[in-house]
This record gives C-alpha cells, sequence and structure tokens, in this order.
C-alpha cells in the first residue's frame, strides 16, 4: 500500500504537481495559498524532474507565462486567492479564446476586495460564470479534502488538455489549510519533446517542419463570420463537457425527503449537520457537486421526484443556489443558508435552517 | 471511536505541532484524521489553536463547535473553549497565569503544570510534549509506539536526535498530570 502522508491541501497540490509530471509553475504569494508555491520551492523539483518553478512579478505576469508555456503544449499551472484571481481573469478569456489548456488553482478567501484571509465560497460566480469577457466557460472542480486536493490536479490537467481549455480548482481556505491523510499516487513522467509533439503537434508551437503549416495560437478572430464559427465550436465543446463530465458524490440520498446541496468545506460541515439531522429521524442527504461547470444540473432534477424541498449550503451570499434553482425550475421549493466574510457555517446552524424548512 | 479536540494558547507554544503530531500518530495506527489550525495574521505572543479530529471513520467536519477534549494553556483559550467541552468530557489546562480557573462541574478537569516540568527537565521546548503525555495519560487514544513514529513523521530527519528527549517529555506529562 502507497504511503500515507499528512499534509496541508496546499501542500498537497503542490506535491501532486510535481508528481503529474507538470511543466512549470508561475506564482506571486497570497494568504491562505502561500504554500503551494513555499513547498514547491522547498521541493526543488528543478533538480529532479525538471519542473520551472518562478515568482513572476505579478498576478497577470503569472498568467501569461501560462498562456505561453501552454501555447508550447506544456502543463503549466499556477495558483493564487481571490483578489490575485480577478488579476488573472483576463488571462483566463485567452487562454479560453486560443485552446490553451492550463491548471489554476484559487483557495477562495472573503471579500470583496482585499476582503479577509479567512475561507470562503464567494468566487463561484468569477470561476462558473466568467470573471474575464466573452462567451467562455472554465471547467471547475471543488475538492472537499486534502485527497482530492491532489487528485484533482492530476484530473484537472487532464481534462485541460482533453477539451483544450483551462481548468479551474476552486477550493478555499479552510481545505487549503487543514492537514488530512494523503495516499501519493504513481508518479507520471514530465512529457518529452516528441511527446508533446505527438501528442499536441496538431495544434502547439512545437516548432515548424517544412510538412505542416504554421501553428498560430490567437484568440483573434475580426471576421464576424469566422468568429462565430468559433464561438459555436466552443458551445459544442461545452455540450459535451456537460454531457461527459458532470461529477457528483451522493450521501444519505436513497430514502431522503430532502437534500441539501453544498461543495467544498460547507459540504463537509453538511456531511456532519446529514448525521445530526438523522439522528433526529430527519430523512435527509447530500448532494455534493465536485465539477461546479459542468453543474450537475440533470442529476438534482432527477432527484427531485422524490424530494419535498432543497437546501443550499455555500459560505457566500447565495451564488450556487442560482444554478440549483435554474436546475429545479420552480419545481420544489429551494432553500438557502450560508455564512459570510469568512465564517464557516456549524453543522447545528445547518441542522437548524434544515428544520426550519422542514417545518 | 472518534475524539474531536482543541488545542489552543499562545503562539510560540508549540500548539500546531502538538496538534501535528497527535494527528500523524493518529494515521500510524491507522485512523482518519484532520488537523484545522486558525489561520490569521498570528504572531509569536498571540492566540493560536488547532482542531484536531481523530476516528475509526471518515472525518466528516474539521470545524466543530463542542469538544471532547478542550487543553488550554493560557487563561484566554480557557476562557474562550470551557463552555464547549461537551457534558463528560475533559479540560486540560496548564495553571501557570491561569487567575480564574474553570469551574464547570460536569465535566472532568485536569492539570498540569508543563512550564514547570519543562524547567526541570531543562528542555523548555520540551513543554508541548509535556502538554502531549498529560493528555494521552487521561485518554490513551494511541499506542506509544505509534507516537513515536508520528513524531519520527512529524520532525524532519535533521532532528531526529531530539526523539529521545520529546519522548522523555511525553512520559514526564503522563507522570505530572493531576485530576
Amino acid at each position: 500500500m502507497a504511503e500515507k502522508l499528512l499534509m496541508k491541501g496546499n501542500e498537497a497540490v503542490a506535491i501532486a504537481a510535481i508528481r503529474c509530471g507538470c511543466d512549470g509553475y508561475f506564482g506571486y504569494p497570497i494568504t491562505p495559498q502561500s504554500e503551494v508555491m513555499e513547498t514547491l520551492m522547498e521541493e526543488k523539483p528543478w533538480e529532479t524532474t525538471g519542473m520551472v518553478v518562478l515568482q513572476a512579478e505579478s498576478e497577470v505576469a503569472s498568467i501569461n507565462m501560462l498562456y505561453g508555456g501552454a501555447s508550447c503544449g506544456k502543463k503549466v499551472m499556477t495558483s493564487s486567492s481571490s483578489p490575485g484571481i480577478s488579476l488573472m481573469c483576463e488571462g483566463f478569456s485567452y487562454m479560453a479564446g486560443a485552446e490553451l489548456p492550463c491548471l489554476v488553482v484559487n483557495v477562495v478567501r472573503g471579500g470583496p476586495g482585499l476582503g479577509s484571509i479567512q475561507a470562503s465560497q464567494a468566487d463561484y460566480f468569477q470561476a462558473t460564470k466568467g470573471g474575464g469577457h466573452g462567451d467562455y466557460q472554465l471547467i471547475v472542480l471543488a475538492p472537499n479534502s486534502v485527497q482530492e486536493m491532489y487528485d484533482f490536479v492530476d484530473l484537472g490537467f487532464e481534462l485541460a488538455f482533453k477539451y483544450r481549455n483551462p481548468a479551474l480548482i476552486l477550493t478555499d481556505g479552510v481545505i487549503g489549510q487543514m492537514m488530512e491523510k494523503v495516499e501519493l499516487r504513481p508518479e507520471k513522467k514530465r512529457w518529452t519533446d516528441e511527446e508533446v509533439i505527438k501528442l499536441h503537434g496538431d495544434w502547439a508551437t512545437t516548432g515548424k517542419t517544412k510538412d505542416r503549416p504554421q501553428h498560430a495560437i490567437t484568440s483573434l478572430a475580426l471576421e464576424s463570420a469566422v468568429l462565430e464559427r468559433f464561438n459555436l465550436r466552443l458551445i459544442e465543446k461545452y455540450k459535451k463537457l456537460n454531457e461527459q463530465e458532470v461529477r457528483f458524490e451522493k450521501t444519505n440520498c436513497d430514502d431522503a425527503d430532502y437534500i441539501i446541496i453544498a461543495y467544498g468545506a460547507a459540504s463537509r460541515v453538511c456531511e456532519k449537520a446529514v448525521e445530526l439531522a438523522r439522528s433526529e429521524g430527519i430523512k435527509v442527504g447530500l448532494l455534493r457537486p465536485i465539477t461546479l461547470y459542468p453543474f450537475p444540473t440533470k442529476e438534482i432534477q432527477n432527484m427531485a421526484k422524490q424530494l419535498k424541498a432543497i437546501l443550499t449550503v455555500e459560505m457566500s451570499a447565495g451564488q450556487m443556489v442560482q444554478d440549483v434553482r435554474l436546475a429545479i425550475n420552480g419545481a420544489l421549493p429551494v432553500e438557502f443558508f450560508g455564512r459570510l466574510g469568512g465564517i464557516i457555517p456549524t453543522p447545528e446552524e445547518v441542522v437548524a435552517a434544515l428544520k426550519k424548512m422542514v417545518k | 471511536m472518534k475524539e474531536e479536540i482543541i488545542i489552543a494558547g499562545f503562539g510560540g507554544q508549540g500548539v500546531l505541532s502538538m496538534g501535528k503530531i497527535l494527528a500523524y500518530s493518529g494515521i500510524m495506527q491507522d485512523m482518519e484524521v484532520t488537523w484545522m489550525p486558525s489561520y490569521g495574521p498570528e504572531m509569536r505572543g498571540g492566540t493560536a489553536n488547532v482542531t484536531v479530529v481523530l476516528s475509526d471513520k471518515r472525518v466528516s467536519s474539521p470545524i466543530v463547535q463542542s469538544y471532547d477534549t478542550v487543553i488550554a494553556l493560557n487563561q484566554q483559550s480557557l476562557d474562550k473553549f470551557q463552555q464547549s467541552v461537551k457534558a463528560g468530557g475533559l479540560l486540560l489546562y496548564d495553571p501557570n497565569g491561569i487567575t480564574t480557573p474553570p469551574t464547570r462541574k460536569d465535566i472532568k478537569i485536569a492539570k498540569i503544570e508543563a512550564a514547570e516540568e519543562a524547567t526541570k527537565l531543562g528542555n523548555s521546548k520540551g513543554y508541548n510534549m509535556i502538554v502531549l503525555g498529560a493528555f494521552l495519560k487521561l485518554k490513551p487514544i494511541v499506542k506509544m509506539e505509534n507516537v513515536i513514529k508520528g513524531l519520527k513523521k512529524s520532525i524532519p530527519e535533521r532532528h531526529h536526535h531530539l526523539i529521545p528527549m520529546n519522548e522523555q517529555a511525553i512520559e514526564r506529562g503522563m507522570g505530572a498530570v493531576e485530576v
């Protein structure tokens, strides 16, 4: 059996990056995710796998370094927290427009503005509805344990390259700062130049040869008809994502009259709330979206048939709840409970909100 | 088995590393664990705390409101968390600098003169291990052999020569705890 280590979510991201064959990390420090780059600097992967780790001069520079690295077909990533991610949004839009794969980790803190350094989930809209401009989507993964922080680095790269689209791990200060047991997965080697050509030679700037046209990486399409064709192609891509990549976890849902929908740190609190409520005889389950984009809309619609009401719990003013209400489309009451400003809801508070809904 | 613990004190007392060693010891005993620090603009002399959950089963919430054990290493922490001990739970505190001792009647209250014992040992850095020893004496949820393994995993290899000193401090705490 693989060795089990105790580490922080942020440390797990760094270790996973090295072990899954990441070519480069470009970042700028910000609480509560600074341990990502700190761990990379301690591990010195440039001496072992050859992975580049660079502290950029700003978040804007980081994301544009990703643009460059990804253009060459390299596995590149960055991490930041809310205010830093806002600075990167222009880059996300350009990378989605140029169909470039990359991995971004947002360890969310309270906002708006500089906000606080405590955990929050108030960047859901930014992650799933844009942030940058134009009709684009990020692939958004929401881990709720340190093991998933580790595993979703590899998964994020896999999806980013499969769909040639930026992927984002949307997590928070709780998951980033807490320590849990992590099982390391088998190491993957970095791609060699030959492998990059073999895998991504049809689009990446791997060096023009006589037998192929040049590869131009751009998001510019001045002709409306050309841009519309491209927009339609992106829509096809997102449709495929919605058909094939939706991930979620259900706990205690089989006989449930009510469900709580929560992701990330809030879902951990709700797991306990479900235990507490069940011990009081309330038939409640938990649906945890693992992919926030694509969102498990169909699953929520399927479950609605057996349910009386849904409670959405977030560490925000109510963002994901809008997607739940869209999915339910008025068929059921959808209530919301949230704490703000970096305060984590307690299981007891969630149970109280649940009882209010059940009554 | 599930044990929800908060360790709270001054920054610099080794609160976070004590929690880490306890959590790693749990892993060595094949338990599920979470370690959740209060993080913020904290500094030496300020307050620091960490919630550790050890369980046979998957741990749901890493943040809880009431605890099986509260370990309070200064007056602020004692005041803040005394009421959060579950009925029948354990409150372990260091009486050094405590002017208002705990008053609850429905919980078990234990004292560890950890600062004094550390001075007697001539090992001021052994403070947190003395507290850990006191806790493990009262709640032997992890075996000593696994605590030593946990220590080895928590401490960088270059400091492994200090493990016997830590072991000694844990044993000192086990002997010095007063119920």
